[in-house]
């Protein structure tokens, strides 16, 4: 294990992005961060700027009004980072797929611009916040 | 030799500082009912953040902006080696290290100032702004409950007028602690008072807010640079109390005996954990009340204690 990555994984601050989703993988989000799950103990905090952030957390669809800000904030993070695609909605379009207002999926817009982005998928309508804890789990193992 | 003890100094109280910011965290967290994070965190996260990448935004004025934080550590570290140098060796000092540990705890202050503005950013702007107006409403408070204990010391002809922090903790040895005499009890609200406007915590995060400017006047920091911006208030973080401790409680007493190292740890952690308590009990001032607070409220308190002083209180 570097020593790159060493820090990286002990202390992911991560961003919340919202492209579009119903608030319900936000409300989950948040409950991350309450006494019952504390994430803290893992050092993950929340952020209020992209530039401090580790990782993002994308919520919901992609839509064709956030798409462009997606991918700015996605180049406003400071390198290495993860991408957290969480809800069915971000990770496949959900039941919104076929949608007038869906740009395309997150990670397309997101792999336009950068490649080799490390994007970990975490479904669920909202997933529970023991499933966000194992896809960052898993998403920090893979650095 | 003098060097190397310096930079000894700044070490010793940087870990004094991840090992404070630690305690902070921990407390916040264990006041709101959670677990809080491990011993390291706040290591893991400074050496996270040398590993990351240093942006700078096309609007950002480069050079300044990434020299600010540099010259706010630089200045943080050297005010923790004057005051270590007034603790362990108090009759090595020299006569104005007072003034000049204010001077350079006021330099992280405007280091920030000069950074935000050169980001480019308008929330930075903000956050810039409002630490300006800080900085102009805590300095007069913070320098005039500084006076207290001078002018204890100078009313006893032994000492006289000093500005040296080694005097006057040897001073205080004779005579008791500053802060167990009225105008030291006055002085030293204040001064606390003032040191969490320093470490803008809140109720004076202003500058930072992080539910309104997101980290305003760091906003645009990432990487290296906000590293040290971090390794900054952590050095603060240590010093504040220290500084308070040695105005007011003090200090290590004989810096010989082993106990003094006791009772300084003693003194640092009560202080400490006052400050984190207030941080976390107390919601966030606007930037004209946090004005009016210590300009209408503060200032002519800690001038009466002045005179008090000069009295003989």
């Amino acid at each position: 294990m570097g020593w790159k990555t060493w820090g990286l994984k002990r202390s992911p601050w991560v961003y919340h992005v919202n492209v579009g989703a119903c608030n319900n993988c936000d409300i989950e989000i948040l409950e991350l961060l309450t006494p019952r799950y504390d994430v803290e103990r893992f050092g993950i905090v929340l952020v209020g700027s992209p530039r401090h952030a580790d990782a993002l957390l994308v919520t919901g669809i992609c839509t064709r009004q956030a798409e462009p800000r997606l991918r700015a904030v996605y180049e406003q993070t400071p390198k290495p980072c993860v991408v957290f695609l969480i809800g069915a909605c971000a990770c496949t379009g959900g039941i919104f797929r076929h949608g007038y207002g869906m740009a395309r999926p997150a990670d397309e817009a997101i792999r336009e611009i950068d490649p080799g982005a490390i994007i970990a998928y975490v479904p669920g309508c909202p997933p529970k916040p023991e499933a966000m804890i194992v896809g960052a789990v898993k998403a920090l193992a893979a650095l | 030799m003098e060097i190397a003890a310096a930079v000894a100094a700044s070490i010793g109280t940087l870990l004094v500082g991840f090992f404070s910011s630690w305690v902070d965290r921990k407390v916040t967290a264990r006041v709101q009912w959670r677990v809080g994070p491990p011993l390291l965190q706040p290591v893991y996260d400074v050496a996270k953040l040398l590993a990351k990448e240093t942006l700078v935004s096309r609007r950002a004025l480069g050079r300044g902006f990434l020299a600010a934080p540099v010259v706010g550590f630089a200045a943080a570290a050297a005010a923790a080696a004057v005051l270590w140098l007034a603790l362990l060796r108090p009759a090595e000092g020299f006569l104005g290290d007072l003034i000049v540990v204010i001077y350079l705890l006021t330099i992280p202050a405007i280091a920030g100032i000069y950074g935000a503005l050169a980001s480019g950013s308008p929330h930075a702007a903000v956050g810039a702004s409002r630490e300006m107006k800080l900085l102009l409403a805590y300095e007069l408070p913070l320098i005039l409950s500084a006076l207290v204990p001078v002018v204890q010391a100078g009313r006893d002809p032994e000492v006289g007028a000093t500005f040296s922090l080694g005097a006057l903790v040897q001073f205080q040895q004779n005579a008791g602690w500053t802060l167990w005499s009225v105008s030291g009890l006055v002085a030293g609200i204040v001064a606390l008072l003032c040191v969490q406007a320093k470490l803008t915590l809140v109720p004076f995060d202003l500058p930072e807010a992080e539910t309104e400017l997101m980290g305003g006047s760091v906003l645009e920091y990432s990487g290296p640079p906000l590293a040290l911006l971090r390794l900054t208030r952590t050095l603060l973080l240590a010093i504040a109390p220290i500084y308070f401790a040695t105005l007011f409680l003090g200090g290590m007493g004989d810096a010989a005996s082993g106990w003094s190292w006791l009772a300084l740890a003693g003194k640092y952690v009560a202080v400490l954990v006052l400050v984190v308590l207030v941080r976390n009990t107390n919601p966030r001032l606007r930037i004209d009340q946090a004005m009016k607070f210590f300009w209408f409220g503060l200032a002519p308190v800690a001038g009466a204690a002045v005179v008090l002083a000069a009295l003989g209180y």
